[in-house]
């Protein structure tokens, strides 16, 4: 790994990702700036971060089928979820620790602030973390979450789709999104969605089903590939 | 369009009102693992000055925001960024902590004011706090940085404080300093939009 004082990132390119004020998704009226963002030079303090491959993992801390288990399996289409990080130069993001959270398969959360009529399930937790292997990759087990409505226009209603959060080399990689399910008809009707502009950066946002790694009989795949800034080279004037 | 041969970067989307189920497991309420990341970055035999901060998160009509999510990252009393976190170590330099809540909503963090750390061009920044904040309706993590309020000499000659163009603008991002019970305690309320809005950052 490079002295963090001397790596550079890509920019991000703010008219790819959702701009803060979305009105549609109403809750971004009051919570979006309204003066312009201040441009920095990228300095040691932004192109460092934290390294968690000293983070103790539990056994199942990738595996949601098992890590609530009271006794027996969750409900829910069991399915796999797996894909490599890496950055914009197609470089695999080694030992970066990759977070997940997502409903269950009635479509709510085990969060004391859910009042989904959909009951929880005593076996599912909803959380799952792991650390990509040497090439990127890293993969967990869990069931499919259900799409479930929200206080936002009275008919909206979310597609089936799990949060990830991805630290990456620094802390100006560091990215939240979600995965949506390739096929799932809600997709283009979610103002969170389409916070989103350009129909090309959705797709970044997409699994694929991925029929090679499914466990036959038992479960599908569905593979998610996940793309951080590229660190580029950096030319210095003073040697 | 121009970039070649660069793949395009997966987009952000709102880490949402559950935030917590996956990255603040207490604070939704859940049991928690065998080692999370929360918002003791210092232990007590960890070197250097400790303090608290303390702050609270406000949107553009002044409620305040009780689902917010922060990921702090800073240098320790010596200005090092040390990147690897390990919680067997008295002091780690990156933490994440939440707003709560109930009706006074505040996140906390406890750990060292951070030393001096490098500029690009190699000046001193004065001692700062890097804050990405995370919520509901927040499409994109908003980045801030805490400066301190007993670092005037500092901070006067900061090159990313002076790259802010209005002067009183520049004071959104320096908490105060209190005793409380002989602790030091510095403030930083995050003001997302209107009247005395937060500065925040493109970098």
């Amino acid at each position: 790994m490079s002295d963090a004082q001397d790596r550079r990132f890509v920019m991000r390119d703010r008219t790819w990702h959702p701009k803060a004020l979305t009105p549609d998704y109403k809750t971004s009226v009051g919570r979006s700036p309204r003066q312009a963002l201040v441009s920095i030079p990228q300095s040691i303090s932004e192109t460092s971060g934290p390294d968690f491959s000293h983070l103790k993992m539990g056994q199942h801390d990738n595996d949601l089928l098992l890590n609530f288990n009271t006794g027996a399996l969750p409900i829910g289409e069991r399915i796999i979820v797996h894909g490599r990080v890496v950055d914009q130069f197609g470089k695999p993001i080694p030992h970066t620790l990759v977070e997940m959270w997502q409903a269950n398969a009635g479509g709510r959360y085990r969060h004391k602030n859910d009042r989904y009529l959909a009951p929880l399930d005593p076996n599912f937790g909803g959380v799952g973390r792991a650390l990509t292997d040497s090439e990127g990759r890293y993969h967990f087990r869990t069931i499919k979450p259900g799409p479930y409505p929200w206080r936002n226009n009275p008919n909206d209603w979310r597609p089936a789709h799990i949060h990830f959060s991805i630290s990456g080399p620094a802390i100006c990689t560091k990215l939240i999104t979600q995965l949506y399910f390739e096929g799932d008809p809600l997709i283009p009707h979610c103002p969170i969605v389409k916070a989103v502009n350009d129909p090309e950066a959705v797709q970044t946002m997409i699994a694929r089903l991925d029929l090679t790694a499914n466990n036959p009989m038992d479960c599908l795949a569905y593979r998610f590939d996940i793309v951080l800034r590229g660190q580029r080279k950096t030319w210095f004037e003073n040697v | 369009m121009t970039e070649i041969n660069l793949l395009r970067e997966t987009t952000s989307q709102t880490a949402g009102p559950y935030v917590h189920i996956g990255l603040a497991l207490a604070a939704a309420g859940n049991p928690t693992r065998e080692q999370e990341i929360w918002n003791q970055l210092a232990k007590p035999e960890a070197p250097g000055e400790h303090i608290t901060v303390i702050g609270r998160v406000f949107d553009g009509n002044g409620h305040l925001v009780r689902d917010s999510f922060l990921e702090i990252w800073q240098a320790n009393h010596e200005g090092v960024y040390d990147e690897d976190y390990n919680l067997d170590k008295p002091f780690n330099g990156f933490g994440r902590t939440a707003t709560t809540f109930d009706a006074g909503s505040e996140w906390t963090i406890e750990t060292v004011k951070p030393g001096v750390v490098k500029a690009a061009d190699g000046r001193p920044q004065a001692p700062h706090i890097n804050v990405a904040l995370f919520a509901r309706g927040i499409n994109i993590q908003l980045a801030t940085r805490i400066y301190f309020d007993d670092e005037a000499e500092a901070n006067a000659a900061d090159p990313v404080l002076n790259l802010i163009e209005q002067p009183e603008r520049r004071q959104t991002l320096i908490a105060t300093r209190e005793e409380q019970a002989g602790k030091v305690v510095y403030r930083f309320d995050i003001r997302i939009q209107g009247e005395n809005e937060t500065v925040f950052f493109d970098f």
